[in-house]
C-alpha cells in the first residue's frame, strides 16, 4: 500500500450478513462491541486479521469486513502468532470460546509468556454450545451440562490468572453486558502486547436453561468462585515480534551459509574402500577425531563418510564413529567388517563387539592397554599413551590412537592429518597438531 | 572440489537459497540440527525462526506466517508428523504452500530416536483426515538434500500445498563427501500473489492453481479450514463442495507427470530392476555397481518423487525385466505402490526394520 492511499472512515466493520447465532446468545453482544471498538479505532480493515477458533464463536469472522482466518480447534493463537511475527504491522485479534481455551491451553500459556502482540477475546459461556452443551475447562463447579449430569466435579480454570502470572501484557475480565466492553477491546488492541479479555456470556441453547443462568447469576458465580472482574494485569514486558527483530539486528545481512570446499593437496595410496571404526566412550572426542581423519581424506583427494552412533544421553555410554574412505563415491556408510578398529574403552568394545568378531587376521585393531584383550581374530597392536612424549588428557586419546593407526595403515599421510588439524576450529587446532605429532613419534 | 557435510546442513542451505523466510519447529531427534541451524541462520536473511511450544504450534505458526507473506518450512520426525496431522489437512484445504521435512526414525511411537527407519512413507501420504493428495520428495544423497529442498519450495508455490521432504536419520546426520558441482540449483519461482482483492480461491479449471491472497496487501483476505466457496465463505452446498474437493485432487494428480522425479540407471539385458528411495537407494546403487563389475546385468531406479507415485517412470523402467526388487526400511510400504502399477514382473521386497541399514550385499543376493 502506498503512503498516498487515503482511508475512508468506516461507519461499521460489519458486513451485511446477519449473525447466525441463537436468540439470546451472548455472541451478538460481544461482536457488536467488537464492531464498535473497530469503528472507534478506524483501523484499515486490510490491516486487521480476525482469527477465529472452532465452535459457534468460530463463525464470527464471516460477519466482518476485515481479513480473517478460520482454522483448527484450539490452534487459533498459533496462526495469530505466525501472522504477527511475519507482519508485525497488522492488528491480529483472536476470537475463541472456552472450548478453544481448554484444548489450546499450551498455546495460551506460551503466547502469554512470549507476550506476542495479539488480542484474545475469550467468548466464555461455560460450555460447548456447538456440539451439545458439554462441559469445558471454565464450567463452574456443580454446574449441569450434558456431560456433567450430576453437576461438574472439576474446578474451573482461572484463565486470567493463568495468563496474567505468566507475562501477558493486558488482562481483563467482564461480561458481554458491560457497557465499557468496546472501550476495553480497543484499549487491548491498541496495547500491542499479549492481551486477553475473558468475556463471560450466556449460551441460550444449553447453559442458560440447564443452570437457570441469567445476567445476574454471572455476577454471583464470579463471587462464588472468588474471582475478580475488571483490569486484572498490566505488564510491560517486551512484545515478542518486536523483541525478535531488535535482538537479531546485529546479524541481519550476514552472508548465508555456503559450501566449505576442501581442496586436495596431498596424495593417498588408497586404491580400495577402507573401513575404520573408532570405538570409545562419550566425552572422549571420538567424533572430533573421526571428523579430522575424514577431512584429511578429503585433503588427500579421497571420498569419506562419517557415521556416528551414541546413546541419546550424550554424556554417558559409548561413542562410535564409522569412517568409510575410498577413491570413489561412497553410497553405503555402515560397516559390518572393518579393515581397522581404533579401540578406546570398554563401552566402545562392547558396542563394536559384533564388528570385532567379524574381523580376520589381515584386519587391524589399535587398542589402548585396558581394552587390548578384546575378542577378535584381527591383529591387535596396543598403543600405550604412556609412551607419548607429552602428557595426554583423556580427551586427546582418540586422536592420539587414530593418528598412530593412520601412520601404520598409510591410508592418509601425516601431512594430511596435520593440515586437517589446522582446519579445526579455535584453540583446539594447536593441541590437535601436537597430539598428532606425539602419535607419529 | 568436494566438501565434508551432512544432510541437515544441505537442507538448511537449500531452504535459505530458496528464499525461506520463516521456520518454526520443536526439538526432536534426528530433526533438531535443522531447527538449531535455522535459529542461527534465518535472522541473517531477515527471516524469523521460532521454537514452538510443541509441534502443533510450530506448524500452526508456519501456516499463519505463510498467509502473511512468508515462505515457511518446518522439520520434525515421525512422532512430530503425528502431531502435525490435523494442520496438514488445514494446509491442504486452505491451499497453503509449506515445506515439511520429515527426518524419519524407527517407529512406531517414540520408537528409536537415534535409529533409522523409512516407516513414514504411507503416513505422509495418508496422514490427515479426508485423504487428499500431497507431494513428497525423497533425497537419496546429501547433494539431493540441497537440490530437492529447493525444489520442494518451488513445488509448494506451484501447487499451493504442503510438500514433504522425506529424509531419514542417516541422510541428515551422517557426514559424507559431496562434489560441490553436484549441488543442483533448480529454479524456485516467486510467489504468485493475488494483487488486488478478489476471491482468494478458484476451482475452475479444476486443475488450475490461483494466485495467493496474502494478509496486509491491497484487499481483504479470507481463509478457512471449513469447506468453502471461492470467497472462503463456509458452505455445505454439495455442488460447491464437490468442486472444491475435485480441485484439491486434480491440481496435484493431473500434474503428476510434472512432479515426477526419478533417476533411472537401466542396463540392457538386465532381468532385475531394483527400486528404492532415500538412504536405501545408496545401498541399491552400490549393489548395482558390484553386480555389474561381476558381469551381472542389473538396472535400478531411484525415486526422488514418492507422491504422487511416478507411475510412468516405474512402468517404463520395469517394462523389460522379469523381477522388481523394492528395498526399503519398513515392511514393504512402497512395494504396495509398485505392485499396483507393475503387472508385468514379479515383485520382491527387501525390508529391514531393526534400526540398521539394508546392506548392498542383501541386494546383490536378491538379484536374479
Amino acid at each position: 500500500m502506498s503512503a498516498a492511499t487515503t482511508i475512508t472512515p468506516l461507519a461499521t466493520y460489519r458486513n451485511d450478513t446477519p449473525y447466525p447465532f441463537c436468540p439470546g446468545c451472548g455472541h451478538h453482544l460481544i461482536l457488536d462491541h467488537l464492531n464498535r471498538a473497530l469503528t472507534k479505532m478506524q483501523l484499515d480493515p486490510r490491516r486487521v486479521v480476525l482469527v477465529s477458533d472452532i465452535g459457534c464463536s468460530g463463525l464470527s469472522d464471516q460477519y466482518f469486513a476485515v481479513s480473517a482466518f478460520h482454522g483448527l480447534h484450539g490452534r487459533s493463537i498459533t496462526y495469530a502468532t505466525g501472522i504477527k511475527l511475519a507482519r508485525p504491522d497488522l492488528k491480529v485479534i483472536v476470537i475463541m470460546g472456552d472450548g478453544g481455551t481448554g484444548i489450546g491451553g499450551a498455546h495460551l500459556l506460551n503466547a502469554a509468556r512470549r507476550n506476542i502482540g495479539i488480542t484474545v477475546l475469550v467468548f466464555n459461556n461455560f460450555n460447548f454450545g456447538m456440539t451439545g452443551g458439554q462441559h469445558s475447562t471454565t464450567t463452574p463447579s456443580g454446574a449441569i451440562t450434558s456431560t456433567t449430569p450430576g453437576g461438574n466435579l472439576e474446578r474451573p480454570l482461572d484463565v486470567c490468572a493463568t495468563v496474567g502470572v505468566n507475562g501477558a501484557g493486558y488482562v481483563w475480565r467482564g461480561t458481554s453486558f458491560d457497557k465499557d466492553l468496546a472501550d476495553r477491546i480497543a484499549e487491548a488492541v491498541d496495547a500491542e502486547c499479549f492481551a486477553l479479555l475473558d468475556i463471560w456470556e450466556l449460551c441460550s441453547a444449553y447453559y442458560m436453561p440447564s443452570n437457570r443462568a441469567t445476567k445476574r447469576t454471572l455476577a454471583t458465580t464470579l463471587k462464588e468462585l472468588g474471582l475478580e472482574g475488571g483490569l486484572l494485569y498490566r505488564a510491560g514486558h517486551p512484545e515478542f515480534a518486536a523483541a525478535y527483530r531488535a535482538a537479531t539486528t546485529s546479524v541481519r545481512g550476514a552472508p548465508r551459509p555456503s559450501p566449505r570446499p576442501v581442496t586436495p593437496r596431498f596424495a593417498s595410496p588408497l586404491e580400495r574402500t577402507f573401513r575404520i571404526v573408532i570405538a570409545g566412550s562419550a566425552g572422549g572426542k571420538v567424533r572430533s577425531a573421526a571428523r579430522l581423519i575424514g577431512e584429511a581424506a578429503l585433503l588427500s583427494g579421497l571420498w569419506a563418510t562419517e557415521r556416528d552412533d551414541y546413546p541419546i544421553t550424550v554424556k554417558t555410554g559409548h561413542s562410535l564413529a564409522e569412517l568409510v574412505l575410498g577413491p570413489r563415491p561412497i553410497e553405503y556408510t555402515a560397516i559390518t567388517r572393518p579393515d581397522a578398529v581404533i579401540l578406546l574403552s570398554a563401552d566402545g568394545a562392547a558396542k563394536a563387539a559384533g564388528r570385532l568378531a567379524a574381523m580376520r587376521p589381515e584386519d587391524r585393531v589399535f587398542a589402548l592397554p585396558e581394552v587390548a584383550d578384546a575378542k577378535t581374530s584381527a591383529t591387535v597392536r596396543v598403543i600405550d599413551p604412556a609412551d607419548a612424549p607429552v602428557r595426554l588428557t583423556s580427551s586427546r586419546l582418540a586422536l592420539y590412537c587414530a593418528a598412530a593407526a593412520m601412520k601404520e595403515l598409510g591410508v592418509v599421510t601425516v601431512e594430511a592429518l596435520l593440515a586437517a588439524a589446522e582446519m579445526t576450529k579455535g584453540e583446539h587446532a594447536a593441541e590437535n597438531a601436537e597430539t598428532i605429532r606425539a602419535a607419529i613419534g | 572440489v568436494r566438501e565434508f557435510v551432512d544432510g541437515s546442513t544441505a537442507i538448511v542451505r537449500g531452504a535459505l537459497d530458496a528464499g525461506c523466510s520463516f521456520f518454526a519447529g520443536y526439538p526432536i531427534t534426528p530433526a533438531s540440527p535443522i531447527l538449531m541451524q535455522m535459529m542461527r541462520e534465518l535472522p541473517k536473511v531477515d527471516g524469523i525462526a521460532v521454537q514452538g511450544e510443541d509441534e502443533i504450534a510450530s506448524i500452526g505458526m508456519c501456516i499463519g506466517a505463510t498467509l502473511a507473506g512468508a515462505r515457511a518450512m518446518t522439520a520434525t520426525s515421525g512422532p512430530g508428523i503425528s502431531l502435525y496431522s490435523e494442520n496438514i489437512g488445514l494446509a491442504i484445504i486452505g491451499e497453503v504452500p509449506l515445506v515439511i521435512v520429515d527426518v524419519q526414525r524407527l517407529g512406531p511411537a517414540t520408537g528409536g530416536a537415534t535409529t533409522v527407519g523409512q516407516g513414514d512413507v504411507q503416513f505422509v501420504r495418508w496422514g490427515t483426515a479426508g485423504g487428499y493428495p500431497i507431494i513428497a520428495l525423497a533425497p537419496s544423497s546429501v547433494a539431493e538434500c540441497y537440490s530437492l529442498t529447493r525444489h520442494a519450495f518451488d513445488l509448494a508455490e506451484r501447487f499451493r500445498c504442503p510438500v514433504f521432504l522425506l529424509t531419514d536419520k542417516e541422510l541428515n546426520m551422517t557426514t559424507t563427501t559431496v562434489e560441490v558441482e553436484d549441488y543442483e540449483a533448480p529454479p524456485v519461482r516467486a510467489r504468485d500473489v493475488l494483487a488486488a482483492g478478489g476471491p482468494p480461491y478458484r476451482y475452475l479449471p479444476a486443475a488450475g492453481v490461483p494466485p495467493i491472497a496474502q494478509y496486509g496487501g491491497e484487499g481483504i483476505v479470507r481463509f478457512t479450514g471449513s469447506t468453502h466457496d471461492e470467497r472462503a465463505i463456509i458452505t455445505k452446498s454439495p455442488a460447491k463442495v464437490a468442486q472444491m474437493n475435485e480441485h484439491l485432487r486434480a491440481k496435484i494428480e493431473d500434474h503428476a507427470a510434472e512432479i515426477e522425479l526419478t533417476r533411472p540407471d537401466l542396463q540392457y539385458g538386465a532381468s532385475t530392476l531394483f527400486v528404492s528411495y532415500g538412504v536405501t537407494a545408496g545401498a541399491m546403487r552400490e549393489a548395482v555397481v558390484r553386480l555389474r563389475s561381476a558381469n551381472k546385468a542389473a538396472s535400478c531406479l531411484t525415486l526422488n518423487t514418492l507422491w504422487p507415485v511416478p507411475e510412468r517412470a516405474i512402468v517404463e523402467a520395469a517394462s523389460a525385466v522379469r523381477r522388481v526388487v523394492v528395498a526399503e526400511l519398513n515392511h514393504g510400504q512402497y512395494r504396495r505402490e509398485i505392485e499396483r502399477v507393475v503387472r508385468s514382473a514379479e515383485i520382491v521386497g527387501v525390508h529391514r526394520v531393526d534400526g540398521e541399514l539394508i546392506a548392498p550385499e542383501a541386494l546383490v543376493e536378491a538379484w536374479a
